[in-house]
């Protein structure tokens, strides 16, 4: 299967006043489309830093990220803008919703930059919280949502767009063991049954079980490039 | 859901504090509105000056009265079309507050004099029939709900014969004033029947108003009535009608450049608060806006939303201010300082003067928003 995500030789640093700080170092990885890959390692590890690079928010300082047969390593602010609209769907641990936004108002904002009629851009939104099981909660805002519920928000806004990419930061990280257990499984669904390509930061090694891969990063580099289980 | 439904949620997020805002806002506004509005008006008073009008005082001082021969001699004059004497004094109708400015004139030479004054010929020799009679301004008429007919008691410093200082006045007629609705303010009275009835300064006046038959020679003219009576114990200070309210305005101060000193000072500091406010709000939501960034909004569209946001709480509230001023001007006539509406010019350069503020104020938030990098403001930094 082709790699969907391919990082060679990718170098990042990073600049603590004087010191330069190296965080990643001449990492090379490939993932193929509909892996579900958890990303493990101490704290400082790298392990945000490569789920930046490879959602196109930060960029590398040597080596090459090649997206969907993209290059994205060479984009503009502005390419890589375009480019996350339509490739990247982002979980965050802490959620962040719009407060003052409705629940189905927050899974429409990342099709504000779609071409779409108001129509289509109202089914796609009922369509996604369908899928995280919060149709009936469109019009509640997120202090009326519990952590799980607007987690499940989260993740109906990052599929809403249809992205190339799911990109998970501790999405279970703030929940209780229940509720990760829930946003878990839906992730897996949302691998399994939709095809998507999900990449996992994670401390939690339950969590990391439902990946279809692990890997393991340690001062920047691979320590053990995964071997695939049986989901 | 839309661009502007994401602008107004950030609007609202913190409604307290937005509503303070918008009410500091609203309230400078306010002030300016009112008070462009009443430099605009002294500007009008200027503006619409006529310069085959001039105004005949006393050199000394306004205070100073000046003999009524002034007037046959004022008259003999060549070039002189018309003019006419003018004994004012101040009443109170019913109770304090309620001043009404009186002039003792001759009407008939007044309203020849002042073509856009109107009122019927009927009315006009209805005042010239009786003694006590009185033509009263549209603007009081209405103000006070007077109808032709009417007996007016006003109180007055002017000590009759009788030793009253009180005066009765029959409402013959009204008059109004074509293009300056608002100048209509006055009551005019026969100037025969003032001076006969009063005990004292009788035989003189407060001032003489003279139309000339050539503006161009307003200042000429002028010279020349001022040099008919110098060396005489009642010299005359003659300017045409523009010279006259600028020094009437003279006397208070400066009006404009005390409206601009207040306003301009009001408005710096509205431009710290605004921008206080717009770069707190952008502060509490970085994390938000770095989403907004990472799902795939440009640099440019979240710098637009907060420059949008800016402009909407700025324009808001100045609206809002300047319709409180313009409901509220027409007021201030009964102070003598305005009267009207507020004119368009005074609103036009008041949301302009907002929409500036708002691009200002909104602006360093804005650019901090613009180059804040998605990773750092996710992690906090």
């Amino acid at each position: 299967m082709a790699a969907v995500v391919s990082l060679k030789n990718v170098t990042k640093y990073y600049t603590r006043g004087t010191q330069r700080v190296g965080v990643l170092h001449d990492l090379s990885l490939d993932i193929e489309q509909g892996e579900f890959i958890a990303v493990m390692g101490p704290s400082g590890s790298g392990k945000t830093t490569l789920l930046n690079l490879v959602a196109g928010i930060d960029r590398p300082d040597e080596g090459e990220i090649v997206v969907a047969g993209e290059c994205i390593s060479s984009y503009s602010s502005r390419q890589l803008a375009r480019w996350r609209a339509s490739h990247v769907g982002f979980i965050f641990q802490f959620y962040n919703l719009m407060p003052l936004l409705t629940a189905d108002q927050n899974v429409e904002l990342p099709l504000l930059l779609a071409n779409l009629t108001k129509a289509q851009r109202a089914a796609h939104v009922r369509a996604a919280l369908q899928l995280v099981g919060l149709a009936d909660r469109s019009s509640h805002k997120p202090a009326e949502l519990s952590g799980g519920q607007q987690q499940r928000v989260a993740i109906a806004r990052a599929l809403v767009a249809d992205p190339t990419l799911l990109v998970c930061d501790e999405p279970t990280g703030d929940l209780d063991r229940q509720m990760a257990e829930q946003i878990l499984g839906l992730l897996q669904i949302v691998n399994r049954d939709h095809g998507k390509t999900v990449i996992m930061v994670t401390h939690d090694p339950k969590a990391a079980e439902r990946a279809t891969r692990q890997l393991h990063l340690d001062k920047g580099q691979l320590v053990d490039a995964g071997a695939r289980a049986a989901a | 859901m839309t661009h502007f439904k994401l602008v107004w949620a950030g609007l609202w997020r913190k409604p307290v504090r937005t509503v303070f805002t918008v009410l500091s806002i609203a309230i400078a506004f306010l002030l300016f509105g009112l008070l462009q509005g009443v430099n605009a008006w002294f500007s009008g008073l200027i503006a619409d000056a006529h310069a085959d009008r001039l105004i005949v005082v006393s050199r000394v001082g306004q205070v100073e009265p000046l003999p009524i021969a002034h007037l046959q001699r004022i008259e003999q004059l060549p070039g002189i079309r018309r003019a006419a004497q003018v004994g004012a004094f101040s009443g109170v109708y019913q109770s304090r507050g309620n001043d009404v400015l009186v002039f003792a004139t001759n009407p008939e030479a007044v309203f020849d004099i002042y073509p856009e004054w109107r009122t019927s010929p009927d009315q006009l020799r209805a005042l010239a029939a009786t003694r006590t009679g009185a033509l009263v301004g549209d603007v009081l008429m209405k103000a006070y709900g007077w109808k032709v007919g009417d007996r007016i008691p006003l109180t007055t410093s002017v000590v009759k014969q009788d030793g009253s200082t009180d005066w009765s006045l029959d409402i013959v007629g009204t008059y109004s004033v074509t293009g300056a609705e608002a100048q209509a303010n006055r009551i005019l009275i026969n100037y025969a029947y003032f001076d006969e009835a009063r005990q004292f300064d009788k035989g003189r006046v407060f001032a003489f108003i003279v139309s000339i038959d050539d503006p161009d020679r307003s200042a000429a003219m002028c010279a020349t009535i001022d040099a008919l009576f110098s060396n005489s114990s009642d010299e005359t200070l003659t300017q045409d009608e523009a010279e006259y309210a600028q020094a009437q305005l003279r006397q208070i101060g400066d009006i404009s450049a005390m409206v601009n000193a207040i306003v301009g000072a009001v408005l710096f500091t509205l431009l710290f608060l605004t921008g206080n406010t717009m770069m707190q709000s952008v502060r509490e939501r970085i994390p938000e806006l770095a989403v907004l960034k990472a799902i795939g909004f440009s640099d440019g569209m979240v710098t637009a939303l907060v420059l949008v946001e800016s402009v909407l709480l700025c324009m808001v509230a100045a609206t809002l201010g300047l319709a409180v001023a313009a409901a509220v001007f027409p007021v201030t006539e009964s102070l003598g300082i305005g009267g009207g509406a507020l004119p368009a010019s005074v609103i036009a350069l008041g949301l302009a003067i907002a929409l500036a503020l708002a691009l200002v104020s909104g602006l360093p938030p804005a650019r901090r928003v613009q180059r804040m990098t998605i990773v750092d403001a996710l992690a906090g930094r």
